[in-house]
């Protein structure tokens, strides 16, 4: 237990101008991976929205000028960040988590309405997402949490405080209207697995999403039948053992009320159009005007890459508007048209990449905090990675969130190099207890 | 420093790997194995190309062709598409100078450099022919088929009405529209525009780099059919509807022709009348404009939305409500001075005493002043007597709208009791003070169609159809309450005193009509003269023949003609002659009524 942090880390402003240079320990590698996915998604959305009479890639009024301009930006916030001392992060996560969560609050009321949800703050022609700074935030105070010396991830206590400090943030989105972001959190499910969180509640998370799958592609009354054949079959072979008999039965009682109550929040709580979502994704629907044009549109694009793609600047599919969104949340379509099969193959490999480099470096952290906020970007990064490229391939749900350092956009460009950005600063700093 | 969880950091970077490799997978499968995506990897791109069905014909209730469509095409361009096109070349082929094309291409770029805009409208069939074969040297151009409507008897303008582009109220309103659509605005085009235009088909078709049609887009799989629009066989009589127009050179007024015994319109003419061709096509705006200025207001639809005192044939009304009420019998006889008389005095002297169908003869003012009186003194309070009226006159259809298939209709006028209270006081009006009724004039107001069916109801000896345009949908009857009887409140038999006094219109030997009688065919009339403030009385008239089996009810007004034998009523014979003979005798009146110029003075 003696490697735990000291609770009461002590923040020297003095420290700043102590440091010899900021770039003395720093991990080139995963600067290198964040670099080359910039460089790839700016291209890429040169190449989505590209047309004849914008040619020049520095043209700020398209969409390709503008992401510049957020890669200058975030040039400026990582120069910030690798300057602010490591202990900073630990020392004002909390205040930081309660000041976006707060603003996540204020959105509700002032924020601007873009495309059904509010989640914007305008301030003049700039706009901010307080929902993308807030997962920086909540990584950082969950790791300041779950490190804290008292913390038992066993007790009763823990869990509360976990749920409510993932939750809040979650709900404030959720409210928003901005569902993808908010399953986001999600994700982090993953750190406090890797912190001791019992597999059995991963699991249990899993067998409850494929009964759900189920429940809504099978008729409700033909399952409950099925698993009660099971249930019967199994009690006839273990008929002696009445406490596991008693078990089997609630449990089959459960399962029951499960599947029906998975119908009823499906019809009941879910918007029209999200059940559409979830019936196309289910293959019980072919919707090809909504949910289902996109995913049908993006697969073509993508599809029609072929092996080698059709080049910089030839994709046709998504130069020519057929796939929507495709500088945000559909960049992936034009690196599969593109550069086809290789192209793709090379993207993932960079995130697959980036991603196994940022548990190695969370991995080899001294301080338990650094290394659970390195497991929290990773699995934020992963989730996000996951869902869109599935999302695009028809392998998840379209759910809008976007890839990171690929997708157009200020705000989540700023939000993944912040969070990366901390955890190369953290890294920096590893033999320090920060 | 050991912590007892490490190891779970291989299954999580397990998890990673392992979602890597499907993705791998599934986009070795789109990208690679299946070839269905492969379709777009030739460079192709979706068109969406509309087909737009024709537009359902009209033909006339002898099966003759009144409005057919005739194909021109609109040049299409996609400015974002346009690629190293020369310009000369294309300006030549469209006979355009460089400057317009440049502006042109500026003004649909400013609208959209992405979507499909109309580059130049309705281009003939023959330049689209040798356009469309050099149109793959201009990428993003293309040639869109679309039709106009034509009318190869250019009659019944104001019934058929027009067809224009959709406006900018009717894209928000309806999806179905896109600009530049065609959506019928007036007449029967706009109320039958559901039927008429049919419905788009989508087709989505392959297009490689030069705009090129490669095929159609997964076997048509996403595409829509297009669905014909549909026919219709409408009641006029276009041989009719031409005579009527003809006879009605030079004149403002209306003609309705009815058959009694269905409701069906067989002429609508509305005078001055215009070409439909000159609504059409790119000379429509400027056309219409014209129209619109024009002082004799051709545009107006005189015959539905014009509404006049009715006059002397309103005398035919107030009979029939006298006998129904008992308050006279067709022997009653009154005595008539002739000019001299008060307070009504009678329009020339003739012989007197005279009974009800001596008094339509000869259309006898104090007559009917004295009939008139009667009825409103039916009761002992004159609102009572004026609502039983009231509500007899209401049955005729008058003071309503028919609300059949014709498009914007007036309801006329019809006073209650309230209205006179309101000039007069409650006790402050008799028989005297509204005796103007008793002739037609004064109060009430009546649109020649209702006059029309005033005449229908006369010779079905008390019922009607409601009048209306379409004899069949693509051969299918129409709605039901075309059919059905509207019965008036008079009883049948009344109608043939009445009849009777109609046929001494022409027959006596002081009818009103007597110079107008056709030599084999009995007519039933009357003559009438709406008051005209403004100017010269307008001369009315309505006839149906032959008696006892009448094929025809006819209504006539004419304008600043004044008293309605002269004009209104052998325009009617004529054209009651010509239907049922299919041609006229005295072809001098013909001569006489079509040369007649009556829209000078005013
Ligand atoms: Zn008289």
């Amino acid at each position: 237990m003696g490697g735990r942090a000291n609770d009461q880390c002590y923040f020297n402003f003095r420290q700043l101008r102590q440091r010899k240079g900021i770039f003395d320990n720093i991990d080139w590698v995963i600067i290198a991976l964040y670099f080359t996915l910039v460089l790839i998604g700016w291209l890429n959305i040169y190449a989505a929205v590209y047309n004849e009479s914008h040619r020049s890639i520095f043209d700020i009024t398209q969409n390709y000028g503008r992401q510049l301009i957020w890669i200058t930006t975030s040039l400026i916030i990582i120069f910030t960040i690798l300057m602010i001392d490591a202990k900073f992060y630990n020392a004002f996560s909390i205040p930081l988590y309660i000041i976006s969560v707060f603003l996540l609050v204020v959105v509700l009321f002032l924020g601007k309405e873009v495309a059904g949800a509010r989640s914007w703050f305008q301030l003049g022609s700039f706009a901010f997402q307080p929902s993308e700074l807030a997962k920086v935030t909540t990584a950082l105070a969950l790791a300041r949490y779950v490190s804290s010396s008292s913390f038992n991830i066993k007790k009763k206590k823990a869990k509360i405080y976990i749920a409510l400090l993932i939750g809040a943030p979650m709900i404030l989105i959720y409210l928003q209207n901005d569902t993808g972001s908010a399953l986001v959190y999600f994700s982090f499910l993953l750190v406090l697995f890797r912190e001791g969180l019992s597999g059995k509640i991963m699991i249990t998370g899993v067998i409850i999403i494929m009964l759900s799958v189920i429940a809504l592609l099978v008729n409700k009354f033909i399952i409950t039948g099925f698993l009660a054949l099971i249930i019967i079959f199994t009690i006839m072979i273990i008929r002696r053992r009445k406490a596991i008999v008693i078990k089997l039965i609630g449990l089959f009682i459960v399962a029951t009320g499960f599947v029906f109550s998975v119908e009823y929040a499906f019809e009941n709580i879910l918007e029209p159009h999200q059940q559409t979502r979830v019936n196309v994704l289910l293959g019980k629907e072919v919707d090809l005007r909504g949910a289902g044009y996109n995913v049908n549109q993006s697969k073509i694009a993508i599809g029609s890459g072929g092996f080698t793609g059709k080049g910089f600047l030839n994709g046709t599919q998504t130069k020519y508007d057929f796939v929507p969104e495709q500088s945000t949340d559909f960049i992936f379509c034009t690196v599969g048209e593109e550069w086809g099969f290789l192209g793709s193959l090379v993207v993932i490999a960079l995130y697959i990449g980036l991603l196994l480099r940022i548990i190695m470096i969370a991995e080899r952290q001294r301080s338990i905090f650094s290394r659970i906020y390195g497991y929290g970007v990773a699995s934020i990064f992963f989730f996000h990675f996951a869902i869109n490229i599935g999302m695009t391939i028809g392998l998840a749900p379209v759910i809008g969130i976007p890839l990171p350092f690929l997708s157009y956009g200020g705000s989540s460009l700023w939000a993944f190099t912040i969070l990366l950005f901390i955890l190369i600063r953290l890294d920096e700093s590893r033999q320090e207890l920060v | 420093m050991k912590n007892p969880y490490s190891n779970r950091k291989y299954i999580i970077k397990g998890v990673f790997l392992l979602v890597g490799l499907v993705f791998v997978i599934k986009l070795f499968f789109i990208q690679i194995i299946d070839k269905t995506y492969i379709l777009s990897a030739q460079n192709n791109v979706i068109r969406l190309i509309y087909q737009f069905p024709a537009r359902g014909l009209i033909f006339d209730r002898h099966d003759k062709l009144m409005v057919y469509n005739e194909a021109v095409y609109d040049l299409m361009v996609i400015p974002n598409r346009m690629q190293d096109i020369d310009t000369l070349e294309l300006c030549e082929l469209i006979g355009i100078d460089k400057e317009t094309f440049v502006g042109q291409i500026e003004k649909i770029k400013h609208y959209s450099v992405r979507k499909a805009s109309v580059f130049q409208k309705q281009i003939s069939k023959e330049t689209t022919a040798y356009l469309e074969e050099k149109l793959f040297k201009f990428p993003g151009f293309y040639v869109q088929p679309r039709t106009l409507r034509k009318y190869p008897l250019p009659v019944a303008a104001h019934t058929v009405g027009y067809v224009g582009e959709a406006n900018r109220q009717l894209l928000e309103k309806d999806c179905y529209y896109k600009s530049g659509d065609y959506v019928g605005i007036s007449g029967l085009e706009k109320t039958y525009e559901q039927v008429l235009r049919g419905r788009k088909g989508i087709k989505r078709v392959l297009v490689d780099v030069f705009n090129r049609e490669k095929g159609s887009f997964q076997d048509g799989k996403y595409d829509t059919a297009m669905i014909k629009g549909v026919n219709l066989k409408i009641t006029l009589d276009a041989e009719l509807q031409e005579y009527g127009e003809l006879l009605m050179t030079n004149k403002k007024g209306s003609i309705i022709a009815l058959e009694p015994s269905t409701g069906e319109i067989l002429a609508l003419v509305s005078s001055p009348h215009y070409d439909p061709n000159l609504l059409v096509g790119r000379v429509r705006g400027k056309n219409y404009k014209k129209l619109q200025h024009d002082p004799l207001e051709p545009l107006f639809n005189r015959p539905l939305t014009a509404t006049y005192p009715p006059g002397s044939v309103f005398k035919l009304v107030n009979s029939l409500i006298a006998l129904q009420e008992n308050v006279v019998t067709q022997h009653t006889k009154y005595s008539c001075e002739g000019p001299e008389t008060r307070p009504i005095k009678c329009s020339h002297y003739h012989k007197s005493p005279l009974n009800m169908i001596e008094a339509i003869e000869v259309s006898c003012n104090p007559y009917f002043w004295k009939t008139f009186t009667a009825i409103m003194k039916n009761e002992d309070d004159i609102h009572d007597s004026f609502e039983k009226w009231r509500n007899h006159t209401l049955s005729f259809g008058f003071g309503s709208k028919f609300n059949s298939d014709l498009f914007s209709e007036v309801s006329g006028f019809i006073p209650e009791p309230g209205y006179f209270d309101k000039y007069f006081g409650e006790k402050g009006w008799r028989p005297m003070t509204i005796r103007s009724l008793s002739i037609g004039q004064g109060e009430i107001l009546v649109t020649p169609l209702q006059l029309a069916n005033l005449s229908a109801i006369i010779a079905n000896r008390g019922y009607y159809y409601v009048p209306h345009l379409v004899k069949s949908i693509d051969n299918h009857k129409t709605e039901k309450n075309n059919r059905e009887k509207n019965h008036t409140t008079i009883k049948p038999n009344y109608f043939d005193v009445i009849i009777e006094g109609m046929y001494q219109v022409f027959e006596g030997e002081e009818g009103t009509a007597r110079w107008y009688k056709l030599d084999n065919i009995a007519v039933c009339g009357k003559t009438g003269t709406a008051e005209n403030p403004h100017g010269k009385d307008h001369s009315v008239f309505i006839a149906f023949a032959p008696k006892d089996d009448p094929q025809i009810a006819i209504a006539v007004v004419v304008e600043n003609s004044g008293f309605g034998a002269t004009w209104a009523a052998p325009i009617s014979t004529l054209m009651i002659e010509k239907y049922l003979t299919g041609t006229v005798k005295k072809k001098w009146v013909e001569e006489q009524m079509i040369n007649v110029i009556l829209i000078s003075d005013n």
